[in-house]
């Protein structure tokens, strides 16, 4: 499988980030680099075998549905772009 | 008495003793990085004043007598990628060069609450991608190793964690903590000539911890010996409810194991770590371990491992994607680095292009393409599936023999500038340490002798899951047998 520009446009737009037209030769070639090398895992055969997700040691735990944390307004905010006096604001998100 | 010089074991004692006191011991520490960071680039942050007024807090508690926490007034520094309460968390990256965490990680509040003393942050490749520390925002750093008759090569200290290498190594510190997701802790110890464990997945929390890829991602110590690891890792670890991959299981005394003797224990050496083109000095090494072990009492078992040299391919296509995932929070809209727009696509795509470098932009792609529709069951599927072989090569072999004995890098630190062309060229530096992150085990480098070029070798010891007391026995036997006395060229005592 290789990855021509119009894909490695594509994928750059899914990831958002932007990408000049004079970045994709060098892009192609290294993730095509990557991709041919990668490409020895279709030699495995993974008949029967189960995906590994995590490693499988911690189990899911339920906890009661109460507050644990809290009341750190100016903590939350002090890393906001533009906040406006309590306010989080952020750029229009919803177009 | 050199200060610089001590193990915090050491440390520990002279200070209880009041043979130095705490400002001094932490000040020796400060006038060193005053003096060598600027060359070494191994802290992107030093945090010298709240270091030394930690440290007389630390005195106070010393001089009230026998209850004080196990690391009051030890100088440690911490890899800039766990968020530390008020002071400057930047993953290395451009995208977190403002961010100030309001809250201490789980692994750093441990230290804290034990008494250390941070002195400040040290470097990485950007969000722990790299193998050799040239990725970070805030410059390369130097390995304070030096080849033999050539003081001008600056030779890299190993990725990610390499700043946390070079300080440690360079006795800016006398521990430091790092984060491992496929060898960041390991390679850069092996680089450096110091010691570090990547422990258990699970086993220390990740809550606090900026996220590279979560499946895989761990943190650990990198000290000068094996013992003091091991007090690091003791003060480290821990079930954590905040995290829901931490592990529910008690935490032994680690520093009781280095001492353990070693009579019947069954080391296993995989066949398919003989890998193709791999230096004589490694082998040798490597050779050199299997003899010590021998000698200290262990039983040495060929094993084998079929499906270790899917490894890499494996690795580079989870944690890409884990990667793509995590580093989609930095759009530029909520903190951090904000590159303005005409739309909101605009917005996130220039934030995301200046925000991030090269390396994580390629890795960011990478997981996005495997991870897209029409692609994810051919890769990511298989990926994880094969990932689950790896994990049962570690099992069956664990049924037979106690730990894995390996090298932990194909090479020696190699020069800045060699290797840089090509991704995959960099991949490889991590062909042995990555196995052991995707089964999840734990596995540690301990410095067992020079290469020709007079540049640190490890040896790397792997054990079962939440068996990291075998591996300080074996490493700390490792140690015994190699005497390693050699220090860098870069260091505190040299003028």
């Amino acid at each position: 499988m290789s990855l021509d520009p119009a894909t490695v446009r594509r994928i750059a737009r899914l990831a958002r980030i932007g990408i000049d037209e004079s970045d994709l030769p060098a892009l192609q070639r290294e993730l095509n680099g990557i991709l041919g090398w990668i490409e020895q895992l279709n030699e495995v055969d993974i008949d029967g075998v189960e995906p590994m997700v995590g490693t499988g040691h911690a189990a899911l735990r339920m906890r009661e549905d109460v507050v644990t944390d809290g009341g750190a307004r100016d903590a939350v905010l002090s890393n906001a772009p533009d906040a406006a006096g309590p306010y989080y604001t952020v750029p229009k998100v919803v177009e | 008495m050199m200060l610089t010089e001590l193990t915090i074991a050491a440390a520990q004692g002279g200070l209880r003793r009041r043979e130095f006191s705490a400002e001094e011991l932490v000040g020796a520490h400060v006038a060193a990085i005053d003096r060598l960071n600027g060359r070494l680039n191994a802290f992107i942050t030093v945090t010298s004043e709240q270091a030394l007024d930690a440290a007389r807090r630390a005195d106070a508690i010393l001089a009230g007598g026998e209850d004080a926490p196990a690391l009051t007034g030890i100088p440690l520094g911490i890899k800039d990628l766990f968020c530390t309460d008020g002071v400057r968390t930047t993953a290395a990256s451009r995208m977190l060069e403002e961010f100030v965490p309001p809250y201490e990680s789980t692994v750093t509040a441990n230290l804290l609450a034990d008494g250390a003393v941070f002195v400040g942050k040290t470097n990485l490749d950007e969000f722990a991608m790299g193998s050799a520390n040239i990725t970070s925002a805030f410059g390369s750093v130097e390995n304070p190793w030096k080849r033999a008759g050539d003081d001008q090569t600056v030779l890299v200290p190993g990725g990610s964690s390499g700043g946390s290498a070079a300080a440690v190594a360079a006795r800016l510190a006398m521990g430091a903590t790092g984060t491992d997701t496929g060898g960041s802790i390991r390679q850069p110890a092996s680089y450096c000539g110091i010691a570090g464990i990547k422990p258990t997945y699970g086993r220390c929390s990740r809550w606090g911890t900026i996220a590279f890829a979560s499946s895989l991602d761990q943190a650990g110590p990198m000290a000068r010996t094996v013992e003091d690891c091991a007090i690091l890792l003791q003060s480290m670890a821990g079930f954590d409810v905040r995290d829901s991959t931490s592990v529910d299981v008690a935490v032994p005394d680690y520093r009781a194991a280095c001492g353990r003797s070693l009579k019947g224990m069954k080391v296993g050496i995989p066949a398919e770590y003989r890998v193709a083109g791999m230096p004589a000095e490694i082998e040798a090494a490597w050779e050199q371990g299997i003899a010590w072990l021998r000698d200290a009492g262990c039983e040495i078992v060929e094993v084998s491992l079929p499906y270790t040299k899917y490894g890499l391919a494996t690795y580079y296509i989870v944690a890409p994607a884990e990667c793509s995932s995590n580093l989609a929070r930095y759009d530029g809209v909520r903190f951090g680095r904000r590159v303005p727009g005409e739309s909101l696509d605009e917005l996130y795509e220039a934030t995301r292009r200046e925000g991030f470098g090269a390396e994580v932009r390629r890795r960011i792609l990478m997981g996005t393409y495997v991870l897209s529709a029409g692609y994810y069951d051919a890769y990511y599927l298989r990926a994880q599936k094969v990932r689950n072989l790896i994990r049962k090569d570690f099992e069956n072999a664990f049924r037979t023999v106690d730990v894995l004995l390996t090298p932990t890098a194909p090479s020696p630190a190699f020069a800045q500038g060699e290797k840089m062309d090509d991704p995959v060229q960099m991949y490889l530096n991590d062909v042995f340490t990555v196995p052991a992150s995707m089964a999840g085990v734990p596995a540690m480098s301990v410095p067992a002798g020079l290469s020709q070029s007079g540049l640190p070798l490890g040896l790397q010891v792997i054990g079962r899951s939440f068996d990291e007391e075998s591996v300080f026995a074996a490493a700390s036997a490792l140690e015994r047998a190699a005497s390693f006395t050699h220090r860098p060229a870069v260091r505190a005592e040299v003028v």
